[in-house]
């Protein structure tokens, strides 16, 4: 049985890929996870701010009490030989998870404003990354801001960073466009050589005693894969470029069903964060067993099978599912 | 021939650049001026640079400089090449292994940034009198009087030090050579190397104490030989000042600058010299050359080695023409017949008269230049002047007016030296608008890089709030010897024009010269914005003014508050200093090398700023007549005594020069509650309140570090005549008729603005939740407004403090603080503590504050936040010094329990003649709470009465001393510095002894004062100097060690994450009849982050374990109760979410990640031993266990 696979133009054993998360900021996690099967690993998102906002505090810290006070010129030792301002420990780690493990290694890069840090890019890709993936979520709070502004921005950022580098570009995703599938198109135009669908971002609570709003991390259930199956399948074949599969991946049923839709393979926090690094032993398990049942012999076999241009019921991806839904309350 | 390299620094680094090349051991201990030469040789060490031997020096922090000569010492003794660094009393804890080393005959040098002694008063500022406290103890004194000297002399006592085995102390300036930059030849490796002769070290390391050759040192020695030993070293002293000329000449081949024991310079036919050392004899210098060529006959000894003092050589440097000497002494002996240079000048004369050229000079001693007083050539002038006289006033005084003993020599204040070759600029600046740092940079860009000879000399105030700085720089093609402020400048930056409200700062401007102001208002309006005297010196001297609104263009390049490389680059277009263009470029060739390796965004936000700065640039067109009725705004506000008025208020006025002998108070006798006439206005927003959100649980009153927010609860009837805009809400709780309101004010003109407050508000508006119940706001638009609620306020009648718990945050909250507006930090972290001492105590209580930030913005002049109640009673305060604080105080605790128990006798001594039931209850009256205290208050008081009209004559001693009968609270407060390092021998003993002391511990975690050294104290992972790279060890417990006395009080608090339990342990410690300790949780700006965030921040320290919060209350014991209270719950967040939103800590992740991680596991690991610790400790003390 053949699991393989392959993303960005990266062969993979299976279509299994841990997402970036804390699970692979580590290099004992991420061998634990190649013990038990991942096929590849996005490393933990390396923040613009980090890049950018942390040094320019730093700096300000360092320095603002300077030379106010005869007695005190500085506060803190300021000419500290600083070897990770711009977190360059990042490709040193980079460097060593490569040198450990077989499997691809993907880094990934978090940011929307096109600037000075995404020449950090070209530093991932020579610390050994085998391709990286950009995280471009902007929330455009002002009413001033019109979608094609945001639009345009996703996509200078993906072509300034796709200009600094010869490794596969990865963009992941979100849904919150007026027509996604023209969005990924126009970004695979910029330079994308493949999309996650979707990303998950963190969400939004309140806490009634503060009286404030709290960043809560999103947990996911398979109930949340659906917005995932829809537009792999719309995108499936579409697009020159690659698709993973990346919200509400919990069980083996779920990977295959995103295959199915048209994901080249698939990614996922939650569920790690919830079993461990085990649970991808577990999904392994899973699709070789109901592959077995049902006589599959290959992933690349059922790749799609039921994407939008393949399947017979087109209209389940479409609106008209939605009117049909009402009809039927009619009834 | 080698291409001299030129560097522009201050002294400090000068010497530390040589003493860090040419020594393997350095032991030292911050003290101002001389830290920066311990901070740069920690520098350098971490970047692994290498001496001339090829390794690299060992630096390390000691407890004391008493701990780092010992060490010194030790070093010496096994054979290191071995420094240190120090200055004032410092120097002076250093004498007893001084008298060792020299005794020993022990190669070293000491190298000193010669500072004042604490006396009348402390003062950080330069004089030799440190180093003439020490000419007793063996060692060479080696003067040199500029930066450049500094870096040279260091090399040459080194050399001549191992040669002649005699230690050197190497002395400069403090401040005026330790932190002038200038711009110097920097000497090469190979003069190092050619200068420290290889045998001689090599001898140095054979004396070394070894078990491979082994001897014995320090012996006990008898009368029978300790005197022919003790003269057995004289050969090597005489023998010194050969072997130093040998090497100040080897020094010259070397380098091409030639110095000498004695150098003299001026007319060889002179008949009038002045003879000194140090930096004034630059000034003397250039008056002479000045002089000189004018047609006059005088000239000038430099002393180099002040000590031996080659007698015979001095009289070999004198002209033979001579007629007349002064000699200047820039120290005090008091009650000798003179000062040190003066008696050896004196003494050479009379023993050598045999060979004298000339006949008896007239000769005649004075003192000058006492911290760091101003030494000018008008000075100089009229002491040439004096010596023309037959009789010239001998023991003068230069620089101040003596009318009180008349030693003073007058001078012409008005008469300026004219330095055509100098451009001299003047910058003020605030402290934290990054001016000084922009003017250090302007000066390397043209030392460095231009042919320029440059000099800058920078002036801080005593406030660590909103504090002015003066820039003094000064450029030119000749050597500059100008070693004093500037009088006259060409170019006069006002960085910040509420200056020009208060002060007349264009007196220094010549004519013509160019002025830049950075104004908030616009071209058309600046004119009429100006004072009166503005107006007035730009019209008389016509000056250009070009003006620039900076803050703005600063925020809008996305900078803040930082208008350091607009106002440079402003400098730089219109001074003319260099061409336009060739100037812009260098200042973005140096933001590209100081921001570069910091990323581009950095980098390309100044070049915007500079870009910006000179579109938005402006020259003001001048009218032809003064407009303005503005007048300056008097320094000081409020109904003044003639004492605050005439004398405080001159010192705040920045002309504390102008103050005479007889307006000084004799004994350093101060009076308090000054800081309420200093109407500072440094905030740019200022708290308002919302009473309709407040819930009124005053903690933004507790919180505020500078007394700025109170509240009180009065009757309803005393608002009526409120001014506009005062609020009041019906008085929330039971205590509390419904008539009467709870009201809240905040002295706007007294705010530092770091909303502090805010931050710890818990109240949320109800329908915008970014509000809460009290909101910063312009400070500006406020002001008149606050100015009149605020007075307003005072004028309400002050809540009974016998009726108000004293135990409960909010009702101790409306007592009235006895220490208020201080010099503190915006969003200081210790003064909250202080304040609730002084709201809960203050009316009796006595405090001994050891040398630190506290004693600096609690006591340095001109005003002092302490204060006085209504009825005249208040915190009585004092400093001795930095390591004998606990002891100091406890000298306070057995001198008044003297008082008490004398007073007590007489009292019952009087028992018969007195009213006997009223004796009865003094005598026997409780004294634990505020009612008891009050009624024993009363009492004394009735007492008094009747022995003012007694005819025994002990009653007449018992007046004296009654007011003992009432408790008296004593404090010890300091920092951590202070009781983990420095004077922590002391506070164990004190904590030993079982007096009733309070000991308060403003624990920051580092020397804040000096500029944020580690401590014992210092949490693991956190960068400090001297830990570079995080400190590895772990905190010093000492709340653990206290509590192992079982009898004394202890209590670790946060006042930001239990403010009731901080609240009690005061209270508690206050009661416990013996000594207690509260170690205060105190956030500071060292730890870099924004301090109004502290609260919060002290709230994390305890939940993520790193400061566990608990009391220790040995009374609970004796009623059978658990002593132990834990104030928290153990570990509840991570240490990371502590640790990593302070500067001190992430900066560690930035420099060495794998140290950073190995940093946050041992922190989680103490976070939990800790509460193991102390939980254990709760355990143990159970009564049921005890019982066991």
């Amino acid at each position: 049985m053949d699991l393989s696979t392959t993303l960005l133009g990266l062969k993979l054993k299976n279509p299994l890929m841990a997402s970036a998360s804390p699970l692979t900021a580590s290099l004992e996690s991420i061998q634990r996870l190649e013990d038990n099967g991942i096929a590849a690993v996005i490393m933990h998102s390396l923040f613009e701010e980090e890049i950018n906002h942390e040094i320019g505090q730093i700096d300000h810290f360092l320095h603002i009490h300077n030379h106010a006070n005869a007695e005190a010129l500085s506060y803190l030792p300021g000419e500290a030989d600083f070897d990770n301002l711009q977190s360059d420990h990042y490709l040193e780690e980079i460097r060593r998870v490569k040198e450990s493990v077989s499997i691809p290694v993907i880094a990934s890069l978090n940011g929307i404003s096109a600037g000075g840090w995404v020449s950090y890019a070209t530093k991932l890709q020579a610390s050994g990354a085998d391709a990286l993936e950009l995280n471009i979520t902007y929330i455009p709070t002002s009413i001033d801001m019109d979608g094609r502004a945001v639009e345009q921005m996703y996509l200078d950022t993906v072509a300034q960073v796709k200009q600094q580098i010869s490794i596969p570009l990865n963009v992941k995703m979100n849904p919150y466009f007026s027509s996604p599938a023209n969005m990924a198109k126009r970004l695979v135009e910029a330079g994308a050589d493949g999309l996650g669908i979707f990303d998950n971002p963190i969400r939004v609570d309140i806490d009634l005693e503060l009286l404030s709003p709290l960043r809560i991390p999103n947990i996911t259930s398979s109930a949340n894969l659906s917005e995932t199956l829809r537009w792999c399948a719309i995108l499936y074949k579409q697009l020159p470029c690659s698709l993973y599969a990346n919200t509400g991946i919990h069980t083996a049923e779920d990977v295959l069903k995103a295959i199915m839709s048209g994901a080249d393979a698939t990614a996922f926090t939650s569920l790690l964060l919830q079993h461990g690094e085990k649970a991808v032993l577990s999904l392994l398990e899973g699709i070789t067993h109901w592959m077995e049942k049902y006589e599959y012999d290959s992933i690349s076999q059922m790749k799609g099978s039921i994407s939008l241009i393949h399947t017979d019921n087109a209209s389940a991806y479409e609106r008209n599912s939605y009117m049909h839904a009402l009809q039927q309350y009619r009834h | 021939m080698h291409q001299p390299e030129y560097i522009t620094i201050d002294g400090n680094e000068a010497v530390a650049l040589v003493a860090h090349k040419i020594n393997e051991v350095i032991a030292i201990y911050p003290i101002t001026p001389s830290s920066p030469m311990g901070e740069f040789s920690d520098l350098y060490s971490s970047r692994k640079e290498e001496n001339i031997f090829g390794t690299v020096p060992t630096v390390y922090e000691m407890q004391s400089e008493g701990g780092a000569s010992g060490a010194v010492h030790g070093a010496l003794q096994s054979g290191a090449l071995t420094t240190t660094f120090t200055a004032s009393q410092g120097l002076l804890l250093m004498i007893p292994n001084m008298y060792k080393i020299a005794g020993e005959l022990t190669p070293t040098v000491f190298h000193v940034a010669s500072r004042s002694l604490a006396a009348q008063g402390l003062s950080i500022f330069g004089d030799h009198q440190d180093v003439m406290g020490v000419r007793q103890s063996g060692f060479a004194l080696f003067a040199s009087n500029s930066v450049q000297e500094a870096h040279d002399f260091a090399l040459i006592s080194q050399a001549a030090a191992l040669k002649s085995r005699i230690p050197f102390l190497h002395f400069f300036d403090g401040f005026r050579t330790s932190h002038e930059v200038s711009r110097i030849e920097k000497l090469t490796e190979a003069t190092l190397k050619a200068m420290i002769d290889e045998e001689l070290v090599h001898a140095h390391r054979r004396r070394a104490l070894s078990p491979d050759h082994p001897v014995l040192r320090g012996t006990s020695q008898n009368p029978d030989v300790y005197f022919q030993a003790r003269e057995s070293v004289n050969r090597y002293y005489l023998a010194l000042p050969k072997i130093l000329q040998e090497q100040m000449d080897k020094f010259a081949r070397l380098s091409g600058r030639s110095y000498h024991l004695f150098d003299y310079v001026g007319a060889a036919d002179a008949q009038r010299i002045l003879v000194l050392m140090g930096s004034g004899a630059e000034a003397v210098e250039e008056s002479v050359r000045y002089l000189n060529a004018r047609g006059e006959k005088v000239g000038m000894i430099k002393v180099r080695l002040a000590l031996p003092f080659a007698a015979e050589t001095f009289i070999r440097s004198l002209p033979h023409t001579l007629k007349a000497i002064a000699v200047l002494d820039r120290t005090k002996e008091p009650g000798s017949i003179g000062e040190p240079l003066y008696h050896d000048v004196l003494s050479a004369l009379f023993e050598h008269q045999a060979i004298l050229p000339f006949a008896m000079p007239r000769l005649i001693g004075g003192r000058y230049g006492l911290s760091s007083k101003e030494f000018t050539p008008a000075m100089i002038f009229a002491l040439f002047d004096e010596l023309n006289h037959e009789s010239p006033k001998n023991h003068f005084t230069l620089g101040i007016d003596d009318d009180v003993t008349f030693t003073s020599l007058k001078f012409d204040p008005h008469l300026i030296l004219d330095n055509p070759d100098q451009f001299q600029a003047v910058f003020y600046g605030l402290g934290s608008d990054g001016t000084v740092g922009a003017n250090k940079n302007t000066i390397k860009i043209i030392g460095t890089e231009t042919d320029h000879y440059a000099q800058g000399y920078f002036v801080y105030d005593s406030k660590k709030s909103g504090s002015m700085t003066v820039s003094h720089l000064r450029f030119s093609h000749e050597p500059i010897r100008s070693s004093y402020l500037i009088q006259n400048a060409d170019f006069v930056a006002v960085h910040q024009a509420v200056f020009l409200e208060k002060l007349d700062l264009l007196t220094i401007a010549k004519p013509g010269a160019i002025i830049l102001i950075n104004t908030p208002y616009p071209k058309e309006e600046l004119w009429q914005r100006c004072t009166r005297v503005t107006q007035e010196r730009i019209l008389a001297k016509n000056l250009r003014v070009f003006a620039i609104d900076a803050y703005r263009v600063a925020r809008e390049k996305g900078m803040g508050r930082r208008i350091n490389t607009i106002m440079q680059t402003c400098f730089f277009a219109i001074s003319g200093i260099l061409p336009h263009d060739q100037a812009i470029e260098k200042i973005k060739g140096s933001i590209q090398k100081t921001y570069g390796s910091k990323g581009d965004a950095i980098v390309q936000m100044n070049f915007e700023a500079v870009d910006a700065s000179l579109h938005n640039l402006f020259e003001l067109s001048i009218p032809a007549n003064v407009s303005s009725t503005l007048e300056l705004i008097p320094p000081l506000k409020g109904d003044l005594q003639p004492f605050v008025a005439e004398v405080i208020g001159k010192i705040t006025a920045y002309q504390g020069d102008q103050l005479k002998v007889s307006q000084m108070p004799e004994d350093g006798t101060w009076p308090t509650g000054t800081a309420q006439y200093e109407k500072r206005n440094i905030a740019q927003e200022v708290p308002i309140w919302d009473p309709d959100t407040c819930i009124q649980c005053n903690k933004c009153v507790s919180a505020c570090p500078h007394s700025v927010i109170r509240s009180t609860v009065v009757n309803a009837s005393f608002l009526e005549n409120a001014p506009e805009g005062f609020l009041s809400k019906t008085a929330k709780g039971k205590k509390f008729a419904e008539d009467e309101h709870f009201t809240i004010s905040v002295a706007v003109e007294d705010c530092t603005g770091c909303a502090l407050c805010v931050e710890v508000c818990p109240a949320k508006n109800k329908s915008q939740t970014n509000l809460k119940a009290i909101n910063m706001v312009p400070q500006r638009p406020q002001r008149d407004s606050g100015i009149q609620q605020w007075d307003f306020f005072l004028s309400l009648p002050k809540m009974d403090r016998s009726k108000l718990e004293h135990d409960s945050l909010k009702e101790s909250q409306f007592l009235e603080p006895l220490f208020e507006f201080s010099g503190a930090c915006p969003g200081c972290g210790e003064t909250p503590y202080i304040k609730l001492a002084s709201q809960l105590f203050g009316d009796r209580m006595v405090i001994a504050n050891a040398t630190g930030c506290s004693s600096i913005y609690g006591g340095n002049l001109p005003t002092t936040p302490w204060k006085k109640n209504s009825e005249g009673r208040g915190p009585a305060w004092s400093n001795s010094l930095f390591e004998d604080n606990a002891e100091f105080g406890l000298g306070f605790r057995l001198a008044i329990d003297n008082h008490t128990e004398y007073a007590r006798t007489l009292l019952t001594d009087l028992y018969e003649t007195l009213d006997a039931p009223l004796v009865d209850e003094i005598l026997s009256a409780p004294q634990i709470d505020e009612p008891q205290i009050d009624a024993q208050r009363r009492r004394v008081e009735i007492l008094k009465e009747c022995l003012k009209a007694h005819p025994d004559k002990a009653a007449k001693t018992l007046l004296e001393v009654c007011d003992y009968l009432v408790k008296k609270s004593v404090w010890i407060i300091g920092g951590d510095g202070w009781a983990y390092d420095i004077g922590y021998g002391g506070l164990d003993h004190v904590l030993a002894s079982g007096k009733n002391v309070n000991i308060l511990v403003l624990d920051t975690q580092v020397y804040s004062n000096t500029g944020g050294q580690q401590s014992k104290a210092t949490f693991t992972g956190a960068v400090a100097k001297f830990a570079a790279g995080g400190k590895a060890g772990l905190p010093k417990d000492l709340a653990a060690m206290a509590i192992n006395y079982e009898n004394v009080y202890v209590a670790k608090v946060a006042l930001g994450a239990n403010d009731q339990a901080t609240l009690k342990a005061f209270i508690e410690a206050e009661r416990y009849d013996g000594p207690s300790i509260i170690i205060a949780y105190s956030h500071c700006i060292a730890h870099g982050y924004d301090l109004k965030f502290g609260f919060d921040q002290q709230k994390r320290a305890v939940d993520c374990g790193l400061w566990p919060i608990f009391r220790f209350n040995p009374d609970k014991r004796k009623s059978g109760e658990n002593p132990m209270s834990l104030d928290y719950k153990g570990p509840k967040i991570d240490v990371k979410e502590f640790m990593y939103r302070e500067t001190r800590f992430k900066m560690v992740e930035k420099m060495n990640s794998l140290s950073a991680s190995s940093f946050l596991k041992t922190a989680a690991e103490t976070a939990a031993s800790l509460y193991e610790r102390y939980s254990n400790l709760h355990h143990r003390y159970e009564p049921l266990h005890e019982e066991e």
